[in-house]
């Protein structure tokens, strides 16, 4: 695995505000990373460190093998990014401001047909972008970051506004690119989307780096419970022995839920499994994304 | 280079599709007609020669006009992209900030100079085309006339990428741009005026004065118009004005190349230094 993207110790400060503080991480090639956080952790600062847009006030960044900020550009063709609320000159077509961005990034004009297409906006691209809608523009963005096969693919909130379907086609998109080798770093709110897509995650909170691994690796950290739901048979005489000793929660009637430390998980499962006469079915819920964040936040905000 | 041509090209033609370069073509070339027609009223047609006359309506229209045109093209070009959101996504792309400066100021310069030549030539050709004979001269100084217009036009530009590059905001810019073009077009000589008046030329003699205008864009047009060959200066009433005038025309073009030069310059380090 090579390295397309490594930060060491990246310290940003703007005046008295430092919006990334002591940020290390190596982000490999062929890898969908989440880069997860509250409003003003850091995420799009460090974004815009990686496309060289602000210099670090300390630290190294390094995008394929080269300071994005040196005013080298050769890693900068190579590079895809879709900004926050991105944003187009109003008065030209979709095709005319595809087509510059593909001059500025020396590729043929030729292709941007196809990319269009792929986005599902070939039949909108006459049309001057002041008459699209919030998710034809974020479309638009879309093409335009993919312009050129990048070997990065920066993504700010690529997937608000557009439709359920349209999303798919994106992480469609996105998976091929990543089997292709690229690193595609997804900004992101919509951590349940993530969850299902994203190989590695990177948790920031106010300038920190609160936590960097796969999923696997978080939960193991974490040592969250697993969620065990028992659904009882419709009129269960009573609850088996092992299940009324537990602290558990009762809905509507015949659903119950535990919560199992992962050294406890297996166990837990067993007996449910044996209770045959009582409990219908079993649902396991590994903690999600979402609580995995909730509690990294909570124990940096604990440790002063 | 490719690059700031390909932002050159893109302002072009958005200039195009937002009918800037139309409206100025046409309000040029609507008032220069005017000027040529109806200023030509008082000469009578008794031997005159006509195009000389139009050289100095036509120079008094540009003082006013070009530098308007030139700051409301250029005061919104960085801070108004920064405010939309459409800078940060040009930036990330293989493109030097500066390249992004020079290419906004060739495709402005573009627009200004096409509608420059058109609005002014289409005044020149009515006149030309009413049967009027125009020698030689009255060509050179017309067409070095309609030369000057874009280098004040494109001293203008450059000031309002300077403004452009230092403001935090659109209205800012706005404001600012029209503060500037009210003081160099306006306040500037009323200024000079007074200040003459008052010192009754003990401190200031005329190489003071002389410098006193080089500090001025729209001054040093003027001079470079109104004096530039006998026939225009006598219709100007600057006659006397340019025996006295020690300033050559090389001076003269030189100080207005610096206005281009010096706020282009200053953009670009004021950008290049920017935040984004």
């Amino acid at each position: 695995m090579t390295a397309t993207v490594t930060l060491e110790g990246v310290v940003k400060r703007y005046g008295p505000v430092e919006a990334v503080r002591g940020v290390t991480f190596t982000l490999p090639a062929g890898e969908i990373v989440a880069l997860v956080g509250h409003n003003g952790a850091g995420k799009t600062t460090l974004l815009k460190l990686m496309l060289g847009l602000i210099r670090p006030t300390s630290g190294d960044v390094r995008v394929l093998d080269e300071n994005p900020s040196a005013g080298e550009f050769a890693a900068r063709k190579r590079l895809g990014y879709l900004p926050e609320n991105v944003a187009f000159n109003a008065s030209l077509t979709g095709r005319e401001v595809l087509a510059f961005y593909a001059r500025l990034k020396r590729q043929p004009v030729s292709g941007i047909a196809s990319l269009l297409d792929r986005v599902g906006l070939s039949g909108a691209s006459g049309r001057r972008i002041g008459t699209y809608s919030k998710g034809m523009r974020q479309r638009l963005g879309l093409a335009q970051a993919l312009l050129g096969a990048p070997r990065i693919l920066l993504l700010d909130e690529p997937t608000t506004g557009l439709d359920p379907a349209l999303r798919l086609t994106f992480y469609e998109i996105v998976r091929e690119l990543r089997d292709q080798g690229a690193t595609v770093v997804l900004c992101s709110h919509a951590l349940t989307e993530l969850e299902e897509r994203a190989e590695r995650v990177i948790i920031m909170n106010r300038g920190l780096m609160v936590a960097n691994g796969t999923l696997d690796e978080l939960r193991h950290l974490t040592q969250l419970p697993t969620r065990i739901r028992l659904h009882l048979a419709a009129k269960p005489t009573a609850l088996p022995d092992w299940l009324r000793s537990m602290n558990y929660r009762r809905f509507n009637g015949h659903v119950v839920e535990l919560d199992a430390s992962p050294g406890k998980k297996m166990e837990l499962l067993r007996w449910a499994a044996a209770s045959a006469d009582t409990v219908d079915d079993i649902d396991v819920v590994p903690p999600t994304l979402d609580e995995l964040y909730v509690h990294f936040l909570r124990s940096q905000e604990a440790a002063p | 280079m490719t690059n700031a041509l390909v932002i050159a090209g893109k302002e072009i033609q958005e200039g195009v599709r937002n009918r800037w370069v139309l409206a100025t073509t046409l309000l040029l070339a609507a008032l220069a007609l005017t000027l040529t027609f109806l200023g030509s009223a008082p000469t009578g047609s008794v031997g005159v020669r006509a195009l000389d006359v139009v050289i100095v309506s036509l120079s008094s229209l540009t003082i006013f006009l070009l530098p308007l045109i030139g700051l409301l093209i250029a005061h919104d070009a960085i801070v108004g992209e920064m405010e939309r959101g459409t800078m940060l996504l040009l930036l990330s792309y293989p493109v030097g900030r500066w390249q992004v400066l020079i290419g906004k100021f060739v495709g402005h310069l573009a627009i200004l100079a096409f509608a420059t030549v058109i609005g002014y030539g289409a005044a020149a050709a009515a006149l030309a085309a009413t049967g009027v004979s125009i020698d030689a001269e009255s060509w050179v100084a017309f067409a070095s006339m309609i030369g000057s217009s874009v280098l004040l036009g494109a001293a203008f530009v450059s000031v309002g990428y300077l403004i452009s590059a230092l403001v935090r905001d659109r209205g800012t810019a706005a404001g600012i741009a029209i503060g500037i073009w009210l003081l160099l077009v306006l306040i500037f000589d009323m200024a000079l005026l007074g200040l003459l008046a008052v010192d009754q030329g003990r401190v200031i003699t005329a190489p003071v004065v002389e410098a006193l205008l080089l500090l001025n864009p729209a001054d040093i047009y003027r001079l470079l118009n109104l004096t530039a060959s006998d026939n225009v200066s006598m219709f100007a009433g600057m006659a006397g004005l340019a025996d006295n005038l020690s300033l050559g025309r090389n001076v003269l073009l030189l100080a207005l190349g610096t206005w281009v030069a010096v706020p282009l310059g200053l953009a670009a380090v004021a950008f290049s230094r920017r935040e984004l």
